[in-house]
């Protein structure tokens, strides 16, 4: 990190927010030459975006039970001239809610005392200078009792800072009711519940330790390092903005991919394969000869529907259900289609349902047989590799570091400077940030939608096959009408997401009412979550046992126009994740507000070949003099995760290995 | 702020390159002339093999550097102790794989990686065999890579069972390949064989379960023309077995005319044929029936005189081919003017395909399933064509005229061969034809109003004495016309026949009807001075009829004519 003192006084652009859209436009406009100073008040990048090893993952949960703060005006106050006025940020994010972890993997006691106790060292080190400690009397009380089967915490994002704890506590339920309708159910928190599925947890607990030999918990605590878990879970389109950003912009060689292998959907009572592709479709033995013709005729025609407008011409106003029943498909294919290729609604319109189809159609084929590539270790990962070039091209990174404020001036009405957390005074050009900072005056004026999201250690595969080491993409239709539609990514190890012996399953769909309440039906038809095998019947024993689950919201900001806030207009607000599959909706916001602010430069142009880069200056070669400061920002953090000093000087001296690991595009035929 | 990142100008890009790219011309150029002077030099060393490595490995296909290599290698191998020599040829090895990393498709490469293997003391096979699974993995349609599979199988003596499995995988992940399909049409007779033993086919039972297959890739994509042309293999036949097909003698023209199942050249002393009547040989004059024929379906011998005796009772004729292992007998009885012996197309079952009668249900299925495609995909000309193949394969006469609209449909989705499927339908109107006359056990063949562009299977029409093909689109009458050696009369008015070549040393030919023809030049009617017999000529209609003194000039080349109608 950036030591706070030194900092210059002035950047082009400020990004506060590590997470993708942030990461993008810091990467693109340090590309172009523009001075960056990109902030994040955690102490790992990412925001949203991030993953987390299993014990940095624990880390998270506990301080989305406790992360608020209160925080005086002080100083700093000094600073701001006559003429200019303030606008106050949040100094912790308070946007993850309803947070619940099972934990059904088998303990050894004497081995998690000792887990327990470096874990918790780890936990100190993650918490943030600027977090005021622990004030919730409940949540340290549960952190003494048992760190790792604590229930049902529900986080509000409404607690300002101005709040003291016990308003928050009580005022809690009610506001989440006024302020937001989707999640109208983030009050449960109701101790008898919390109580029971404790109890429940423990009876397990003993009986699996004597009859089978699993993985226990303690083995995931340890091999916590294989972990890398993403808080959002997405994968890249073949043909998607994000991999053609990456391609273009050479970002590419800063990660590895793996192919997803298989699309998967839950139909009729069980997991089968979805045929997408031409091989697929080939090999099929579950569709007739007929049917083999009718899907490939439908999709080849979704391919290129915009040259056969006549087709859907009737059926534009009314759904791509409605559309599909006209075309001849056996209601297999048509759920096929609707739910595990064009992924959208029953409701959702024709022109919608063929765009998603014909998106995820280019997609197959250009890296392998489903359309979808994943990042090793994690989609966490691809923020980081924007921040690398950002860095690469002379942006000043500084993690751990709040902004308490902007600096308005009242006559221009734009944003002259910030206030960071050291209370010192940084002017910039361009203010851009994540809006989970923003303070919740703002938020209280627009109208935003809830992921809702879990995480789940399983210890086998939804479907058996040959390999064990696949990707897999489930789709699962609505169980009943007014549920969501939940979308499931299970991770092998090879993903580098998990520990051996186990998958890293992600749940996520748009809430409709708490993460729990949402995802957990459909984990109880897809998962075991009794470990117990004698009690099984003969079709759960064949189902993955879910080890450890959790459970959260996250807030989706991606359908709030930049309008509804009431900001400067050199101040651009990033929505955070979406609940989509794919990245298109960030990668466009990054570009739209790129160009916002610099109208006349390209977007993230090609990185040049190391060849062609010379220093200026002092003959000083960048690596020392940008990355120096990063090495201290290593100080309080040994996670992989984190930029690597030693990486980078490699990566940016030795690029031609690099682009040799990069994206290829494989010839299709 | 210091240490910004700047770039070079393109100026000083350009300039680097240029540097760049000098010296490595350079570096090529003098490493170049060091090996060849090391070849002239007959210094064949492992420095050699350095510097030529060099080269190779920017241009794998200069074919001389690896000629070096060799010469080396052999060199070596009487220097060097066995385990020198190992680790020398895996370093070839590992050599040859960066080669190919680099250009998979050199051929230089892929021979020497054979050429090393089979001169390497322990040679590694199954090694190789993965390195063509990984290399068909990346590139499914490599053939160079497919040709080095071949050998290493043949070394390694894979079984084709695995082989067939390998094929399996291979189309699984990607049906469009020829190479895959085209292997197994040649393993599934290894792996299955023909219960009756023909070459090149397989067992029923094991085509079944391919018909399966195939159709999978059909009907997932029909346009995919590799599936169609395997499903032709599948639906195809065995090779015929060569034999003589037919003997004819005629007493008054004092001939022996044979016939084979294939065009032979019995000119050339491995098909000699010899002649016996009666049991004794007999020297005599093959030829074809036409100078331009030399290899035919038919050879003709002139008797010499009183070799046919009007008093004997009868007369033996028999043929002697391939030695004596192929022969043909046939008895001319005291009275009779002429005789024969032979196989009809009817008997041989000439235009049928190979499945045994009570497989004729799946054949019915398949065609059911095909026209099932062809109403979801009715523009698709492969569906159309099978479905032809399927019901002349099924019943050539009852299909005949389902078969007609196919062609219809055919011809309308494909208008670039629209000549290709007429001369097709041709083919198969005249086969349908000769069926009919055959059941009817008449000589008497007539293809009028067939709108025939085209003329085959004469060789199957020998002893045809009147034909009709009035109405039709012919250009001209083939050179293998003149195997219809019993021919009599020939009605081919009404089409735009421009040549009459085939119209040649026909010896019973008496009338021609070219009505309506485009027969322009006395030239033109030049062949008929060989048809002795021929007294009735209709030439209305034609061009040539407007050339002036054209009457006199006929009557000069035909004196024998009698009756001539313009």
């Amino acid at each position: 990190m950036a030591v706070a003192d030194s900092l210059p006084g002035e950047f082009d652009v400020i990004v506060l927010g590590t997470g993708l859209t942030e990461s993008i436009i810091a990467a693109a406009c340090s590309r172009v030459g523009k001075s960056v100073l990109h902030v994040d008040r955690q102490a790992y990048y990412g925001g949203n975006w991030a993953s987390f090893t299993f014990s940095g993952l624990l880390a998270w949960i506990e301080e989305n039970k406790e992360a608020f703060s209160k925080e005086e005006i002080t100083e700093w106050m000094n600073d701001i001239n006559e003429g200019e006025e303030i606008i106050l940020l949040n100094s912790s994010d308070k946007s993850i809610m309803n947070v619940e972890v099972f934990n059904f993997a088998s303990q050894d006691p004497v081995e998690d005392v000792k887990e327990e106790a470096s874990l918790q060292k780890k936990d100190d080190l993650f918490l943030t200078v600027d977090l005021v400690e622990d004030l919730k009397e409940e949540g340290s009380s549960q952190r003494k009792d048992d760190l790792f089967l604590t229930v049902a915490v529900a986080e509000s994002f409404e607690s300002g800072i101005e709040k003291s704890p016990d308003t928050y506590v009580n005022e809690h339920p009610a506001e989440t009711l006024e302020h937001n309708d989707v999640c109208t159910s983030s009050q449960k928190k109701n101790p008898e519940l919390s109580i029971d599925e404790k109890r429940s947890v423990n009876v397990c607990k003993t009986s699996v330790a004597e009859t089978r030999k699993t993985i226990t918990y303690s083995q995931i605590i340890r091999e916590s390092r294989r972990f890398n878990i993403d808080l959002v879970s997405k994968l890249l389109y073949s043909r998607g903005s994000l991999v053609d950003l990456l391609i273009k912009s050479n970002v590419s060689r800063y990660a590895e991919f793996k192919n997803v292998n298989r699309i998967l959907t839950y139909q009729n009572g069980s997991v089968e394969q979805v045929p997408c592709s031409r091989a697929d479709v080939f090999g099929s033995k579950q569709l007739t000869m007929v049917e083999k013709r009718m899907l490939m005729k439908f999709l080849s025609f979704c391919i290129e529907y915009e040259q056969h407008p006549e087709e859907y011409a009737d059926f534009k106003e009314r759904t791509f259900s409605d559309f599909l029943k006209t075309k001849n498909l056996t209601p297999n294919l048509a759920n096929f289609i609707l739910h595990s290729i064009a992924m959208v609604l029953d409701t959702d319109l024709t022109t919608e349902g063929l765009r998603a189809t014909q998106h995820f159609l280019q997609s197959l084929g250009r890296y392998g047989n489903t359309p979808f590539l994943f990042p090793l270790y994690g989609l966490g990962e691809i923020p980081q590799c924007f921040c690398r070039m950002c860095a690469v091209f002379g942006g000043i990174y500084c993690l751990r570091h709040g902004i308490r404020c902007l600096v308005v001036d009242k006559e221009t009405r734009r944003c002259k400077a910030i206030i960071d957390s050291c209370g010192k005074r940084i002017s910039c050009g361009h203010f851009l940030v994540e809006s989970s900072y923003l303070s919740d005056d703002h938020h209280q004026k627009v109208k935003y939608r809830l992921i809702s999201r879990a995480v789940l250690i399983t210890d086998r595969s939804l479907l058996k096959a040959d390999s064990e080491q696949l990707i897999s993409l489930v789709t699962v239709p609505p169980l009943k009408s007014g549920q969501p539609a939940v979308r499931i990514i299970e991770l092998c190890s090879s993903s580098m997401t998990c520990m051996q012996g186990t998958y890293l399953v992600h749940l996520t769909c748009s809430s409709v009412e708490t993460a729990k309440e949402d995802l957990s039906p459909v984990v109880s038809k897809l998962f075991s979550e009794n470990m117990k095998a004698g009690e099984k019947g003969e079709v759960e024993a064949e189902r993955p046992n879910v080890l450890w689950a959790l459970y959260f919201n996250m807030p989706d900001f991606s359908s709030v126009e930049r309008s509804s806030y009431d900001l400067p207009n050199n101040v651009y607000v990033c929505c955070g994740p979406d609940s989509g599959l794919g990245n298109d909706c960030s990668i466009q916001q990054a570009e739209h507000i790129f160009h916002q602010m610099f109208p006349d430069e390209e977007f993230c142009p090609p990185a040049p070949n190391p060849e062609d880069i010379v220093y200026d200056g002092d003959g000083t070669p960048p690596e020392e003099s940008v990355f120096k400061e990063h090495g201290e920002s290593e100080v309080g953090d040994g996670e992989e995760r984190t930029l690597d000093t030693k990486y980078l000087v490699t990566s940016t001296t030795n690029e031609a290995e690099d682009a040799q690991e990069s994206v290829k595009e494989i010839p299709t035929e | 702020m210091h240490g910004r990142i700047k770039l070079k100008t393109t100026e000083e890009q350009a300039e680097q390159k240029q540097k760049e790219r000098l010296k490595k011309l350079h570096f090529y150029e003098t490493t170049r002339s060091a090996c060849f002077a090391k070849r002239k030099a007959g210094i064949l060393d492992e420095e050699g093999l350095i510097l030529s490595g060099q080269l190779l490995a920017a241009n794998p296909d200069f074919a001389t550097l690896w000629n070096f290599r060799r010469e080396i290698f052999l060199h070596l191998k009487e220097e060097k102790n066995p385990e020198e020599l190992q680790t020398l040829f895996e370093k070839e090895l590992s050599f040859l794989e960066t080669c190919l990393r680099v250009n998979p498709k050199s051929y230089g490469t892929w021979h020497h990686r054979g050429w090393v293997l089979d001169h390497s003391p322990h040679p590694d096979w199954k090694v190789e065999l993965e390195l063509c699974s990984k290399f068909l993995q990346f590139d499914e349609r490599n053939f160079h890579c497919w040709d080095y599979r071949r050998l290493v199988v043949q070394r390694a003596e894979v079984s084709p069972q695995e082989e067939l499995e390998f094929t399996h995988k291979l189309i699984g992940t990607n049906f469009s390949n020829y190479s895959s399909w085209h292997y197994r049409s040649t393993l599934l007779p290894l792996v299955y064989p023909d219960t009756e033993c023909r070459v090149g086919r397989a067992d029923e039972e094991a085509l079944l379960t391919e018909y399966e297959l195939v159709q999978n890739a059909l009907f997932t994509d029909p346009n995919d023309q590799s599936a169609w042309f395997y499903y032709r293999w599948l639906l195809g036949r065995a090779d015929r077995e060569e034999t003589v097909s037919c003997l004819y003698i005629s007493r008054e023209g004092q001939r022996l005319i044979v016939s084979f199942s294939h065009p032979v050249n019995v000119l050339l002393p491995r098909d000699e044929l010899i002649l016996f009547v009666d049991g004794l040989p007999l020297r005599v004059t093959w030829k074809s029936p036409h100078p331009q024929l030399k290899r035919s379906a038919i050879w003709i011998c002139e008797l010499p005189p009183n070799t046919i005796n009007a008093a004997c009772s009868e007369h033996n004729f028999k043929v002697h081919w391939r030695d004596g292992r192929i022969q043909r007998e046939c008895i001319l009885y005291k009275g009779r003017s002429e005789s024969w012996c032979r196989d009809s197309a009817t008997d041989q079952q000439l235009f049928r395909c190979d499945l045994s009668v009570e497989k004729t249900t799946v054949l019915q299925s398949e065609l059911n399933s095909c026209t099932q495609l062809q109403e979801l995909e009715p523009d698709n000309k492969w569906c159309a064509l099978t479905i032809i193949l399927l019901m002349r394969a099924l019943d050539p006469l009852g299909y005949e005229k389902e078969m007609l609209q196919c062609f219809q449909t055919l011809k309308a989705t494909d208008p670039m061969r629209t000549a290709y499927f007429d001369d097709l339908l041709s083919k198969f109107i005249i086969e349908n034809s000769i069926l009919k006359m055959e059941y009817a056990e008449s000589r008497v063949v007539d293809l009028s109003k067939k709108n025939l562009t085209n003329l085959c299977h004469l060789d199957q029409m020998q002893l045809v004495t009147h034909m009709n093909l009035t109405s039709n689109r012919l250009k001209s009458l083939p050179i293998h016309l003149s195997m219809m050696q019993c021919l009599e009369v020939l009605e081919a008015s009404d089409n735009e026949i421009e040549s009459l070549e085939g119209l040649v040393q026909l010896p019973r030919l008496q009338e021609i009807s070219l009505q309506n023809n485009r027969i322009s030049k006395i030239g033109d009617l030049r062949p008929l001075a060989s048809c002795p017999s021929l007294i009735l000529l209709n030439l209305k209609g034609n061009p040539i009829t407007e050339v002036p003194d054209f009457e006199s000039e006929l009557s000069e080349l035909l004196p024998s004519l009698k009756d001539l109608i313009v």
